[in-house]
């Protein structure tokens, strides 16, 4: 159970305040409702670039990370399709500066020209280290497209290309600011050492006073159902081969999301699951298997990927794969295999509450979601769940004309020697 | 009202000193230590069962990782699915750890459930078999694995640094492919009898804990477990270090070049090692450090870039890592070379070394989430053979150290001359 007040500034900004006097440490977590759907598909990849220059400075702050650090503290943020995310954690008695580093970059940022040049040179590295210079590391590049053809999901947070992030300019930067960072678009969440009347006090300080700023109406255009097996094949420089079947399934907010999401436990969560079990262990096909779904807000993927042993071919893989989802969409689910993924869900949520920020971005995705409260009746939804629903969801999402099959063939090379480094 | 002053930072506070929680020390009748850590709030704990490696042989590398990573796969009474179907049943988490000194097996598990959970564990820390059809499932799992990982320059880099500076030994020997070749049930089978003693176990409880639990986990570990073997071997073998300096993979497509620069170094028992911790935030060990200022901030060669130090029960190790534009990897280097010498020919200012004071005090404090935290705590000072008076010196150090005294250690630690210096990738 993790109680909290919550109160909203005359400017729109919503604020949850969760008192927890067993740590020294307080968090300043703000969910911006902005992500990579929210993007020009020409001008891909800048919610997540602006995440970056959101540490660029500010109208009176020159230096956002400084100032923070010389009072002990830290902090950090992250992107998605969906939300950006930025926390600090600092020593409670400091907790002001958060408010006051917080709510500067809120009020405005400081555009300029030479933290842009930087930015975009960290976040082609970025792209470069994660997506270009792995082993599979360009497979979102290619399955969202895959399976997305109107959506804004189609593309990855890093963008679609470096293109996009090479030609990003100050005025759209200021635009983009202006569109999404005011206080009506975010949630903030202030946990820890604290009280909520002193919380009231500094957020009306410090937010009360930044205007409201445009609402933002998301206006995106949703995936039409699909109707075709989609199929791709990369042939690339990779050790193995390599199998992702991604199948369109419901949004974070439909009912379906609990029965889906313990469908994908029973199927790979722990090594009592079924795919792990019976594909890597019972069979050998796969070295390595797993199935999770992405809970994104808008119409979200169910993921089947895997790498099989050497010797089994693509097809086979296939078919092992579909013959246990046939056996998800023909059979219930036991009274024990269901009570299992339920208490292991139980347990996770229970085990998630030891850690402070983890309650704190909890409660903020909630709130995004309609309603903070809903956080403690989580593990009630889960429980819930039958396994004549998690049938029903299995048929409705498991079908041939809703997947999409991406395949990496491995290009043999000449064998290189392990190892061989020359020294000298 | 007046007008509010956005220019000017707030009034800041000092950073309070921690306060550790101290365990209840109980020991076993079989020799083995139990610590708990009890603290109000969920009912649940988490229970490690750590063990110290076995002496390591060049001839079988991977025995100790891989009796580790398979002690869920089967015991005499139980396979590998009736463990995973228990503990998973119970909402339990049963992990197995291994890093270069103690192999672990952790179990997360609400306390209600521990008369379920508790046995199994039992179980498979004495009657572990290793059956001959999940160990070739591991051998092969395993390749495609590291197959995989030599693809990533990072991961190459760090084998590389790893074994140039502890050479053939547990710190320094990277596996290849065929090393898990070597491993047959017989030899895992010696290696876990001769290691998974009572006398080389600590059990470690963090969590709500009572008399009941202590009880419960006594009754479950005493009794039939005894030693019935001589004394686990958990010496090991001299380091010897490479020749070469200056260790080069090419990797003709790379985008990127993976760097790792650093040496053999000084370890937790040693009294420079915390005010080290302070040169090396400066250098490279938070998001303001002077390499990610200068080497991501400003010239933007890198997504990240950062300095650590590794303290093992043997030796130690300091390094500089990331990865970096192929183009722009010499650049980077003599960068780094720039900012090292830097810290031995200037003083800190007084302004920068303020704030890492105050930022290492906050992350210190910020270290102690949980009751988990605590126990970490006291594991970097129980497997160091040190006490508490550890991390009073530690926030002492923090708290006083001078420019001066930060200029002395890189003169008397930092030669880049004299650095290991790997690149996979481009240089």
């Amino acid at each position: 159970m993790v109680k909290f007040n919550r109160f909203t500034l005359d400017n729109g900004l919503r604020v949850i305040v969760h008192e927890d006097n067993t740590t020294p440490m307080a968090v300043l977590n703000i969910l911006y409702d902005v992500g990579a759907r929210d993007e020009d598909p020409e001008q891909t990849g800048f919610a997540h670039l602006f995440e970056h220059l959101m540490f660029g400075g500010s109208v009176n702050i020159p230096n956002y990370d400084g100032p923070l650090q010389r009072v002990g503290g830290e902090n950090n943020a992250f992107t998605s399709n969906d939300i950006t995310n930025y926390y600090i954690t600092l020593p409670s008695a400091n907790i002001e500066t958060a408010f006051w580093l917080e709510s500067d970059r809120m009020l405005s940022l400081a555009f300029s020209e030479k933290s842009l040049e930087v930015q975009r040179n960290v976040v082609i590295e970025e792209f470069k280290q994660r997506y270009l210079n792995q082993p599979y590391g360009d497979v979102w590049l290619k399955l969202r497209p895959l399976v997305y053809k109107t959506h804004p999901y189609r593309w990855a947070t890093i963008g679609k290309t470096i293109k996009h992030i090479e030609d990003a300019k100050i005025e759209d930067v200021k635009a983009f600011f202006k569109k999404h960072y005011n206080p009506q678009n975010a949630i903030m969440v202030v946990g820890g050492d604290v009280k909520t009347e002193d919380v009231k006090l500094m957020a009306e300080k410090w937010f009360g006073s930044i205007p409201a700023g445009e609402k933002y109406v998301r206006n995106l255009p949703q995936e039409e159902p699909q109707t075709e097996a989609r199929r791709e094949t990369v042939n690339a420089k990779v050790p193995l081969n390599d199998l992702y079947i991604a199948f369109q399934m419901g949004a974070r907010t439909d009912a379906s999301y609990y029965p889906v999401e313990l469908m994908s436990d029973i199927l790979s969560r722990g090594n009592s699951s079924r795919l792990y079990r019976k594909l890597i262990k019972e069979e050998q096909l796969f070295s390595d298997v797993h199935a999770y779904i992405t809970g994104s807000l808008d119409k979200g993927m169910f993921i089947l990927q895997g790498k099989p042993v050497e010797g089994v071919s693509i097809e086979q893989a296939e078919q092992a794969l579909w013959a246990e989802l046939e056996r998800m969409k023909n059979d219930d689910v036991s009274v024990d295999e269901l009570t299992k993924v339920q208490n292991k869900t139980e347990s996770t949520m229970l085990f998630s509450e030891m850690s402070l920020l983890d309650k704190a971005m909890n409660l903020a995705q909630f709130e995004l979601l309609g309603d903070a409260a809903e956080l403690n009746n989580e593990t009630r939804k889960f429980l819930a769940v039958t396994a004549a629903q998690i049938k029903e969801q299995a048929n409705a999402i498991f079908r041939k004309e809703n997947s999409s099959t991406l395949v990496y063939l491995a290009e043999k090379e000449e064998a290189e020697p392990m190892l061989a480094a020359s020294e000298n | 009202m007046t007008q509010l002053d956005r220019k000017t930072a707030p009034a800041f506070n000092g950073v309070d000193n921690i306060k550790l929680i101290k365990p209840q020390h109980k020991q076993l009748d079989n020799g083995c230590n139990l610590y708990t850590f009890n603290a109000e709030g969920q009912e649940l704990v988490r229970i490690e069962f750590i063990f110290s490696n076995l002496r390591f042989n060049p001839a079988n590398p991977l025995l100790n990782v891989a009796v580790n990573s398979m002690l869920t796969d089967g015991t005499t009474t139980l396979t590998a699915a009736q463990i995973a179907d228990k503990v998973d049943y119970y909402g339990a988490f049963l992990q197995v750890d291994y890093n270069y000194d103690q192999s672990q097996a952790t179990l997360y598990s609400l306390t209600k459930h521990l008369q379920h959970t508790l046995p199994v564990v039992k179980e498979i820390l004495t009657d572990s078999i290793f059956p001959e059809k999940e160990l070739n499932t591991y051998v092969r799992n395993q390749q495609q694995k590291l197959q995989v990982s030599l693809q990533k320059n990072d991961f190459v880099a760090r084998r590389l640094f790893n074994e140039a500076l502890f050479g053939k030994t547990i710190y320094g020997l990277g596996a290849t492919p065929d090393d898990f070749n070597a491993l047959t049930q017989d030899s895992m089978q010696q290696h876990f009898s001769a290691m998974y003693q009572p006398a080389n176990c600590t059990i470690i409880v963090a969590g709500q804990i009572d008399n009941v639990l202590v009880q419960q986990l006594t009754n479950t570990f005493e009794g039939s477990w005894r030693a019935n073997q001589p004394e686990a071997d958990t010496s090991q073998p001299e380091i010897e270090t490479a020749a070469g300096r200056f260790i080069y993979q090419e990797k003709a497509d790379a985008l990127q070049s993976a760097i790792r620069i650093g040496m053999p170094f000084i370890n937790r028992k040693h009294p420079d090692f915390a005010a080290f911790q302070v040169l090396n935030t400066v250098l490279g060990g938070y998001f303001g450090s002077r390499l990610m200022a200068n080497i991501r901030e400003d010239k933007g060669y890198t997504y990240g870039i950062g300095s650590g130090m590794g303290s093992f029960k043997q030796t130690g190790t300091f390094f500089i890592a990331s990865e970096v534009g192929a183009d722009v990897c010499k650049s980077a280097v003599a960068e780094i070379e720039k900012e090292i010498n830097l810290l031995k020919t200037e003083l800190v200012g007084d302004d920068e070394l303020s704030l890492v004071r105050n930022f290492m005090q906050g992350a210190l404090l910020g270290s102690l989430e949980n009751i988990f935290s605590h126990a970490d705590k006291f594991k970097n000072l129980y497997f160091s053979g040190l006490d508490y008076d550890y991390y009073d010196k530690y926030a002492d150090v923090v708290k006083n150290i001078t420019a001066e005294e930060v200029k002395a250690l890189a003169n008397k630690y930092l030669d880049f001359e004299n650095f290991y210096k790997v690149v996979v990738g481009k240089y």
